[in-house]
């Protein structure tokens, strides 16, 4: 962590994009250079693979061509250095150019070209970078540069390569795209607007207030406008357009967590109840009664804070991105990775580990039953898990955890839950801005990224302003945020500043706001550095451009910032400063544009009031016993199930690896494709043999239908998989995702209510606090029924927790042949909600699994076998019940397992019936005695051994009802569908 | 006295601290520079004993991995590091390290050719990034970070550029003698270019190679990740040993007698 003392430099920070003030604009010209791969571009091959499975049957090849558009004044000579030194590898590529415009290429009959460009104003980072390298190769006389790519289609017609470039090659919120030569356009360099306007609300009638909310997509309800209305009345003026929008973006939903704070009036059955917010009524209460010292920032900071060592605090924040991913999947997926680790370096915390947990569609989704506007599954995924790892590989953090869950309920809208992990030295955190600190931003510069989402693009934008439309689409930079990880965690150890915090949601209003909320702060607009010239006040206030932090700077740590910032290529800009007025004053170009109350802006939203409905859950009974099944089929089937087959394919695109921290990984065992329960962290620069867990539970089967169970039940999962992996359960602290429809659906909110109990009773049981949380409401979609469609009630538990000794951490693989297995835990197999009913459609009214009190204690007694060394291996049982487990065992191990009870009566609901809190662990025979003695009155049972022989054997009072061979157990979990 | 190692920290670079706790480990004293540091104090690089490029994304692999870097190190340090190499000093370059290193052409030996090189690190043969644990046999004496060493390597490979292929008018076996490590299977046995004990496809399974002189080695895969037990993927298994460590010690050891 920092370098410590270091010799004063000279800054020469390498700025992208520069304009060489002597350029004459008239000489200049624009060429076109098409690079190609000597040897087969491995591109290739993936874009006809993917185009095969969206349909394309006839489609016969692909080829891709990079392109690259330079304008300049460029001499032949400079055209070939730029060809030869800059654009390609000569071993492998070859490169072509010409000035533009020139004539076609010319083609067989058969063969069509398809270009797609970036829009202008959407992130180019390659393009930055020809222009830096440009200049750097001597060539002043480059201006500036665009990226594409050409491909060569052979096998479909025109109309067929239109479709082709729409569904996968390009998307039009980011990309141009054209059958034939394209030639790219730049962002217009017209001056900045610097136009305010005022907003009347005093003279509005509630109706007039409303459609003032509709119209500027400020999601208000009356009584918040209203709220609005009052202030400004009482200060005898309208707002301006960047309060109004200021104040709907510190009022959102996404910002202040309005549903989680409302007053609900719940009804179930006969009896009505009063909740006072769900945050305070159900996760912070949790957190406060159980009053865990280790426990160090709960719900307060960005990330929730916990103790790690006498040295270090280590911190966890787990965030959603679910509409952009569904727009533009890289884009949303990748920003989503990058603000979360944002949220670790709010709290000076260095980021060592990121975690991803994805809902999507069914991959075999036929592509005309999708809603309009709706990409397909296989699209989303691909462009999502792209994005994460090209987020997280590039900026350095290993990916150590995940999970990839597929329903139809996410057909329209996917969920993207990125979370990170950092650490730092105790006692260095600041968050106190002091009268007089320099407000100032660091990182990106600052464009219409975000703005209001997507949507707003289209409606607001004029032509002019309309060809920047995709910049309103966020796509990250992980090497900008990568210097301010490196700037932020020195200056921390430095003490260069008082306070920090992350441009999110809201950009700087809310990040500013939030700091300047106890002090005030006055900024100048006009100074903060922009992408491309033409942005409103507002826009700039409001954008949500990536990789921006805020920090709180004594003018005296100026200089020795402005030299971290230098010697790490990061841009700073100091924008105001906190004055102690507890007013936020914000000018552009001297004229104030913002003057609120703090109070107002921080605490003046009125409380919502919304209803609830909790139905009962449908008639639950434990249905009969069946007869008639194979289960080696069945088994089959569940291990090929997308839900529970290998993620292999997308974990070893993920580094998880750097950093050199990782002591378990997602995937393990003697071939390293069997799956793990939870990661363990050493982080380097620790001393000692501690370490750190992540886990998570998730469980959308069991959301639909019976949402308090359900958020038991993935509480437990959480804990489970931390505990089986050799967590300490009583240093497990958690993390809530609530991903839901409609809060204003009163059932819907029911179901919310349910799951928030649910987490808080879990909680307790547990002794594990909540640390942070976030929801994401409102996913719903309009379906071709003209119906609206809600996601299924999706919870994502996020556990972390400490293991004393790293050496003791427990895999999931099977270890050695002889060694008994014991089913630790209360089993209680149901079907409700299981994969067995989902693949099988029998016994779906089952209840779900339920929670038993004695659970914690099992988890006790396991943690203290693991500490004594007793536990070989020990993994879990979750989708697909002890069959599915036992084999991942078998497969981590390669080894066989013979099992065997004579206690349970009920084949397939042994084999394939899902219980909470229940795992399976593998001991050696000279340990049983030590070990039985931990479990006295806790529910165990010997259930059988390790054994040479590859099979899966299941014996019940003597009957055979399973045996297969390994191999084939292999095979069926590597199915890739 | 600890000889000094230069970690190069460009623009990109993340597994700077990687590597520096594998120097430590390893007897050396290494201290982080940042390129703009560097190119402000060109002098600096005469006070190291040991140069070393670290894994990252350089530009974020903008226009290839590690080129864009390579340009830097030919712009503003090409004397510096000719005469650090010329001097017999130890350098290491891991993946970006490497990537940048033979796209500067540090590798390719002086012919009449002009000044391009003769090799490269080109896309995975799959066509991704992937991350895995391999094996690497050290099979040079020449090299001085891989000579004495006899045991194999266990260590991950974490990119999407590491296919090392050589120029079509190059003859590859004139290049063989500056290959300085070979993937294998896990039981030392050659990888024969098969998937995924070769996990890129690179001719000849090589994985590293070093200058004609032996002072320069440039490997894809991360030894550096590879310096604690634990920190091998089948330590719950009893699995010790093929420490990366070694390699460390190597170098430093002969940074010492510069």
């Amino acid at each position: 962590m920092g370098t410590g003392p270091r010799p004063p430099t000279y800054g020469v920070g390498l700025r992208p994009l520069q304009i060489i003030a002597s350029l004459d604009f008239a000489k200049l010209a624009l060429y076109r250079f098409i690079t190609q791969f000597r040897f087969s571009d491995p591109r290739a091959e993936v874009y006809l693979a993917d185009a095969r499975a969206l349909g394309f049957n006839n489609l016969r090849r692909i080829t891709c061509q990079d392109l690259y558009f330079i304008e300049g004044q460029l001499s032949q000579e400079n055209c070939k250095q730029l060809a030869l030194n800059l654009l390609t590898d000569p071993v492998s590529q070859s490169v072509t150019w010409t000035e533009l415009p020139a004539s076609p290429a010319e083609l067989d009959s058969d063969c069509l070209i398809l270009e797609v460009v970036l829009r202008p104003g959407v992130m180019d980072p390659v393009a930055d970078q020809i222009v830096r390298a440009g200049h750097e190769l001597g060539i002043d006389s480059l201006h500036r540069a665009a990226t594409g790519l050409r491909f060569f289609i052979e096998g479909v017609d025109r109309a067929g390569a239109g479709e082709l470039a729409e569904r996968l090659l390009a998307n039009h919120v980011i990309h141009h795209w054209m059958v034939g030569e394209i030639t790219p356009s730049f962002p217009q360099e017209n001056g900045s607007s610097g136009e305010v306007e005022v907003i009347s609300v005093r003279r509005l009638n509630p109706n007039e207030l409303l459609a003032l909310s509709k119209e500027r997509r400020a999601a208000l309800d009356l009584g918040e406008m209203q709220a609005i209305q009052n202030y400004f009345i009482n200060e005898g003026r309208d707002p301006t357009d960047v309060e109004f929008e200021t104040i709907a973006q510190t009022w959102s939903e996404h910002c202040f967590h309005k549903t989680f704070k409302a007053k609900i009036e719940v009804s179930a059955d006969d009896s009505e109840v009063q909740i006072d917010s769900l945050i305070a009524s159900y996760l912070q209460s949790a957190t406060n009664k159980i009053n865990a010292p280790w426990v160090i920032s709960a719900f307060t900071d960005n990330a929730g804070i916990i103790d790690f060592d006498d040295e270090f605090e280590i911190s966890f924040k787990v965030e959603t991105h679910n509409h952009p991913s569904a727009i533009e999947p890289f884009g949303g997926a990748n920003t989503g990775v990058g603000g979360v680790i944002r949220d670790v370096l709010g709290v000076s915390a260095k980021p060592i580990a990121n975690t991803d947990v994805l809902c999507f569609g069914p991959k075999n989704t036929d592509a005309g039953s999708l809603p309009e506007g709706v990409l397909h599954p296989r699209r989303i995924q691909s462009g999502v898990v792209s994005g994460v790892q090209d987020y997280g590989n590039k900026i350095g953090i290993p990916t150590v955890n995940g999970g990839i869950h597929y329903d139809k309920g996410y057909i329209a809208n996917p969920l993207v839950f990125c979370g990170c992990v950092g650490i730092a030295p105790k006692g260095k955190h600041r968050k106190a801005p002091q009268v007089a600190d320099l407000v100032i931003v660091l990182g990106g510069r600052t464009g219409r990224d975000g703005l209001r989402g997507a949507t707003f693009s289209s409606m607001r934008m004029d032509a002019q302003t309309g060809e920047v439309a995709g910049a309103s689409v966020q796509i990250g930079d992980p090497i900008t945020e990568k210097g301010l990880i490196d700037v932020i965690t020195r200056a921390r150890d430095l003490s260069l500043y008082h306070a920090i915090t992350d441009c999110g949601a809201g950009g700087l209003s809310s990040a500013v706001g939030e700091m300047a909320s106890s002090i005030g702060a006055e900024i100048e607009l006009s100074k903060v550095r922009l992408k491309y010239p033409g942005l409103a006040p507002w826009e700039i206030w409001l954008s949500e451009a990536q990789e921006r932090m805020v920090l709180a700077v004594p003018p005296e740590n100026l200089t020795a910032l402005q030299e971290l910032c230098d010697d790490f290529d990061t841009e700073l800009t100091v924008i105001g400063e906190f004055t102690g007025s507890s007013r936020l004053v914000v000018r552009y170009d001297q004229h104030a544009v913002l003057d609120l109350d703090n109070e107002f802006l921080h605490r003046g939203v009125p409380q919502r009031r919304l209803k609830a409905i909790i139905k009962p859950t449908p008639s639950q009974q434990i249905e009969s016993q069946l007869t008639d099944f194979n289960a080696k089929e069945i088994l089959f089937k569940l291990l090929a199930h997308p839900n529970i087959a290998s993620k292999a394919p997308v974990i070893r695109i993920y580094d998880h690896e750097v950093q050199g921290g990782t002591v378990v990984r997602p995937l393990t065992g003697v071939n390293a494709d069997a799956p793990s329960d939870a990661a363990v962290l050493k982080p380097i620069g620790t001393k000692g043999t501690k370490g750190i867990v992540l886990s998570n539970g998730i469980n959308p089967e069991y959301g639909k239908r019976d949402a308090w169970r359900m958020a038991r039940a993935v509480v437990d999962e959480a804990i489970r998989n931390a505990v089986v992996a050799g967590a300490n359960p009583e240093r497990i602290a958690l993390l809530d995702n609530f991903c839901w429809g409609d809060p204003l659906v009163a059932e819907t909110l029911g179901t919310l209510v349910e799951a928030a109990r649910g987490c808080h009773e879990a909680a307790r049981l547990f002794d594990t606090p909540f640390i942070s949380g976030k929801d994401s409401l409102n996913n719903v979609y309009l379906g071709t029924d003209g119906r609206r469609h809600a996601i299924p009630p999706t919870l994502l538990i996020s556990a972390i927790g400490l293991i004393d000794d790293i050496h003791k951490a427990v895999t999931t693989d099977s270890k050695k042949v002889g060694n008994e297995i014991y089913l630790i835990g209360k089993f209680q197999p149901v079907f409700g909600g299981s994969h067995f009913s989902k693949i099988t459609s029998t016994a779906m009214h089952e209840p779900v699994p339920d929670l038993h009190k004695i659970t914690p204690e099992v988890y006790k007694a396991f943690h203290q076998a693991v500490k004594l060394n007793l536990i070989r291996s020990a993994h879990d049982l979750s989708e697909g019940g002890l069959a599915v487990a036992a084999t991942e065992m078998c497969i981590g191990g390669r080894l066989g397992l013979n099992l065997e009870s004579n206690v349970w009566e009920d084949p397939p609901r042994v084999l394939f019936g899902e219980s909470t809190g229940t795992l399976l662990a593998e001991i050696r025979k000279q340990d049983k005695e030590e070990f039985l003695s931990l479990f006295d009155g806790l529910p165990l049972e010997w259930i059988g051994t390790v054994t040479q022989k590859s099979h899966l054997t299941v014996l019940i009072h003597g009957s055979n009802v399973l045996d297969v061979a390994l191999v084939d157990l292999i095979t069926a979990w590597n199915t890739r569908t | 006295m600890k000889p000094k190692a230069l970690v190069l920290q460009a623009r990109g670079s993340n597994r700077d601290l990687d590597v520096m706790e594998a120097l430590t480990l390893a007897g050396a004293n290494p201290v982080g520079v940042p390129l703009n540091e560097l190119r402000t104090r060109t002098a600096l690089f005469s006070s190291f004993q040991l140069l070393v490029i670290p894994g990252g994304f350089s530009y974020a692999d903008a226009l290839g991995a590690g080129k864009l870097l390579a340009i830097d190190l030919s712009s503003y340090f090409a004397d510096e590091i000719a005469s650090f190499v010329e001097a017999g000093k130890p350098v290491i370059g891991i993946c970006n390290g490497f990537q940048a290193l033979i796209k500067a052409g540090v590798f390719s030996r002086k012919n009449g050719n002009g000044s391009f090189p003769s090799m490269t690190l080109t896309f995975n043969a799959q066509g991704h990034f992937e991350c895995r644990w391999v094996t690497i046999k050290p099979v040079s004496q020449r090299c001085i970070w891989t000579q004495d060493l006899i045991d194999e390597i266990a260590c991950p490979v974490a990119h999407g550029e590491g296919n090392y292929q050589v120029s079509s008018e190059q003859n590859p076996s004139d290049l063989e003698e500056q290959i300085a490590l070979t993937y294998t299977r896990s039981d030392g046995t050659p990888a024969n270019g098969e998937y995924p004990a070769n996990p890129n496809g690179s001719l000849l399974d090589t994985a590293g190679i070093c200058n004609y002189q032996g002072n320069v080695l440039g490997l894809m895969p991360h030894p550096e990740n590879h310096i604690y037990a634990w920190q091998h993927p089948r330590h719950t298994r009893g699995e010790v040993g093929k420490s990366g460590l070694k390699l460390f010690e190597n170098g430093v050891r002969y940074a010492r007698k510069m």
